[in-house]
């Protein structure tokens, strides 16, 4: 049995804990308005954003909820696919390579659960886009481009005065005209001289004759590469005049960090090109009617089972209540945290989860039942009941978060899942069993031993 | 209570649940949504504003499925299996005697959003996923027999939720769709989890009483564990049910997938996964 004053200590910490989820599940805006007759309270609360700065290192958390195309909606786009530059053998790998780098390039600017489709009409092929929970489509068409964001900047010298206040953009200022359409491929080679990964580039016809005129007029300086105006990588030094269109950037590269940076290359540079030509706003391809619907079912059923639990169990039952309140608060801010893009799979795997966390406090309740019966005081048919009931809880989870796992698929390999739905599913099934674990053994078992136990008392 | 008595009674309610499911799938297999077979996408504008029964109509004569029509002022939003020109035409003429004015604002065909190597991933994240349960399983209780019964559980369950969505397509038009992937997953968790607490009492027992056998140690258990499986699927069918009455039409079917799903994991865990544990116990000792 462990002493008071660290139960004690773990309820407050368990308080805490709470309240700092509550603040994070705080509605952006709260508008308070009390009137008890001669008292008159008007406030707005605000929720308290998470932006500072470390160093020079920015930190922007925005707390909002994501949704899923299937829950929120969004933006619809459709391109147009110019296939009459590419011979017919090679149509299939140019357009699932396309569908891949345009996924990649939205994945690099943080949507998720987007629907990449290409679609066949006539003779013409396109390409739908829809991106989720963005209301502002013109702003959808800047994330994507409709050409390639990728842009080569020289550097320019600027007077001494102006040096110390320039920035980055101030510096590369200097478009080379070089952008991800002339790129043809970016890929990881290795320098046959010390063996260090580097990044090599090859540009089409177009691309060579201006990156030739750029390394003439930039040799000994630099050009910066960037994605989106942000630099990819720290701008190399150009060494050499360049007219073949095949380049080399080499300096401080891990074999990661070269991959990942032809990934980004490759994603800014598109292998078919492609123009806009519709753009539109979707609802939710679930329905609006049936996720108000959903939503509603789902509080109804919520209710039935926390008076279910009271009716079953009583006074326990209403402490397993309080712990589940917690464990909704902790994993809604983790949601947002993280941050995770809910879908509707992803709000079934929450669902379950919290049908196991119920669960557990049910395994958990019925032995304690069990060892009053054979005469156990009260805290001692408590401290049992836990101890007897956390093995089957244990394994039980633990089959659930292994096959949890391999939906999810962690290290993306290619004979699982690597997007949509099913991780959708598995990653909020994840993160519920975790913190349904801990609410429903640690919380549900702290919150027993300092409430109940000081009702004894009296 | 001495359930396993009724073994052989369980072993007949599995056997036709499972062959019913079987010859359901073999003769009338599935209705597959537009999720996974792709189709078309029709957008007509009919001033003549003629009702949805008329166009759903045409479609029947001429047996295309899966037609859904949403309607915004006089514009129609068609989404239906993949056609060939052919019937396009066909579909164009008729569509012309209801409405002269007819004006075709849009027609094309989309491929499959849930595609055959969604699928196919998906089954082998199945199969990878069963094959270290059974290892995990074997592991935690000393015995392959506990694995192997909770995976053939598992599979059981699974199976019965697949054909029981063949029938309801067969007779009630139900759908296979990216929610219907969702509920098996869902299955395969829940059923698995159902499963390893009964076993886990089993073990407890079985390390309190190293002299009882094996089918009294599974009474014992099951009496033991069999309040809380009740309650414990109480509380889910709770969340289910009123899915079922108050949800959407959309997530209709997800949570009668979702459903069965628990009823059977519940029953599984004692009708089958305990009863496959005691086969095999007695074919081993009969060696």
């Amino acid at each position: 049995m462990p002493n008071k004053t660290k139960t004690i200590r773990i309820f407050w910490t368990i308080v805490a804990l709470t309240l700092i989820c509550l603040i994070i599940n705080f509605p952006k805006r709260l508008p308070i308005n009390i009137n008890l007759g001669k008292i008159k309270w008007q406030h707005t609360f605000y929720r308290p954003d998470f932006n500072f700065k470390l160093g020079n290192q920015e930190f922007k958390k925005n707390l909002d909820l994501k949704f899923g195309l299937d829950l929120a909606g969004g933006a619809s786009l459709v391109f147009n696919i110019d296939t009459s530059n590419i011979k017919k053998e090679d149509l299939e790998d140019g357009l699932a390579a396309l569908k891949g780098n345009i996924e990649k390039r939205i994945n690099l600017f943080g949507v998720s659960e987007t629907n990449v489709q290409v679609i066949k009409q006539e003779n013409q092929y396109r390409l739908k886009v829809d991106l989720p929970g963005i209301e502002d489509v013109s702003a959808a068409i800047d994330l994507i481009g409709t050409t390639a964001q990728l842009k080569f900047k020289g550097e320019v010298e600027l007077p001494p005065e102006a040096t110390s206040s320039a920035t980055f953009n101030d510096v590369f200022s200097k478009d080379t005209g070089i952008n991800g359409s002339h790129l043809k491929k970016a890929s990881v080679t290795i320098n046959p001289n010390n063996s260090e990964p580097e990044v090599s580039l090859e540009f089409n016809e177009e691309g060579s004759k201006l990156f030739a005129i750029a390394t003439k007029e930039f040799l000994n300086k630099r050009i910066a590469i960037l994605i989106d105006d942000y630099p990819v990588t720290s701008p190399p030094n150009v060494q050499t005049e360049i007219k073949d269109g095949k380049a080399v950037i080499s300096g401080n590269f891990t074999t990661q960090s070269a991959k990942e940076l032809a990934v980004q290359l490759n994603a800014g540079a598109l292998p078919l090109s492609i123009n806009l030509i519709q753009q539109s706003q979707i609802g939710a391809t679930l329905g609006k009617d049936s996720i108000n619907k959903g939503v509603f079912a789902g509080v109804v059923g919520l209710i039935l089972v926390s008076f279910f639990m009271i009716g079953n169990y009583g006074k326990l039952g209403l402490i397993a209540d309080i712990g589940l309140i917690i464990y909704g608060l902790i994993t809604l801010a983790l949601y947002r945290l993280i941050p995770i893009t809910l879908t509707f799979p992803g709000i079934v795997g929450f669902i379950l989860s919290v049908g196991m966390a119920v669960d557990s406090n049910i395994l958990i309740f019925e032995r304690m039942r069990e060892e009053t019966r054979k005469g156990k005081n009260w805290n001692n048919a408590m401290e049992l009941g836990f101890g007897r009931a956390w093995d089957s809880i244990k394994d039980a989870n633990a089959c659930t978060i292994i096959t949890g796992l391999i939906l999810f698929n962690p290290f993306n390999w290619s004979f699982l899942n690597t997007s949509g739905m099913v991780r959708g599913f598995a990653v909020t099934l994840i993160l519920g069993i975790a913190v349904g674990i801990f609410t429903g053994v640690f919380v549900t078992r702290n919150l027993l031993r300092v409430l109940a136990k000081e009702k004894k008392q009296k | 209570m001495n359930i396993m008595k009724f073994r052989p009674l369980l072993l007949i309610i599995s056997s036709l649940l499972l062959i019913s499911s079987l010859l359901s799938i073999i003769f009338w297999g599935f209705k597959p949504s537009i999720d996974f077979v792709g189709g078309a996408v029709w957008e007509l504008n009919l001033p003549s504003n003629p009702d949805n029964s008329k166009i759903t109509e045409i479609f029947t004569k001429n047996s295309i499925d899966k037609l859904t029509i949403t309607k915004n002022d006089t514009k129609y939003h068609l989404e239906f299996k993949d056609i060939n020109p052919d019937q396009k035409n066909v579909l164009t003429n008729e569509i012309k005697k209801i409405d002269q004015d007819y004006r075709e604002l849009k027609f094309e065909t989309l491929g499959a959003t849930l595609g055959k190597e969604l699928l196919r991933k998906t089954v082998m994240a199945v199969v990878l996923s069963s094959l270290f349960l059974l290892i995990f399983i074997g592991r935690r209780f000393k015995d392959f027999s506990f694995g192997a019964s909770a995976i053939l559980a598992m599979f059981h369950d699974t199976f019965i939720l697949i054909g029981s969505f063949s029938i309801f397509g067969h007779f009630f038009g139900a759908e296979l769709d990216s929610l219907f992937v969702t509920a098996l997953l869902t299955t395969l968790s829940s059923s698995v989890h159902d499963t390893v607490v009964t076993f886990n009492r089993i073990r407890e027992l079985k390390l309190q009483n190293l002299s009882l056998d094996w089918v009294n140690l599974a009474n014992q258990a099951v009496t033991e564990t069999l309040s809380r499986s009740i309650n414990n699927s109480m509380t889910i069918v709770f969340m289910l049910l009123s899915l079922v009455v108050l949800g959407g039409s959309t997530t209709k079917w997800f949570a009668t997938a979702l459903l069965i799903g628990v009823i059977c994991g519940t029953y599984s865990s004692t009708g089958v996964a305990i009863p496959l544990v005691l086969f095999f116990k007695k074919n081993r000792k009969k060696k």
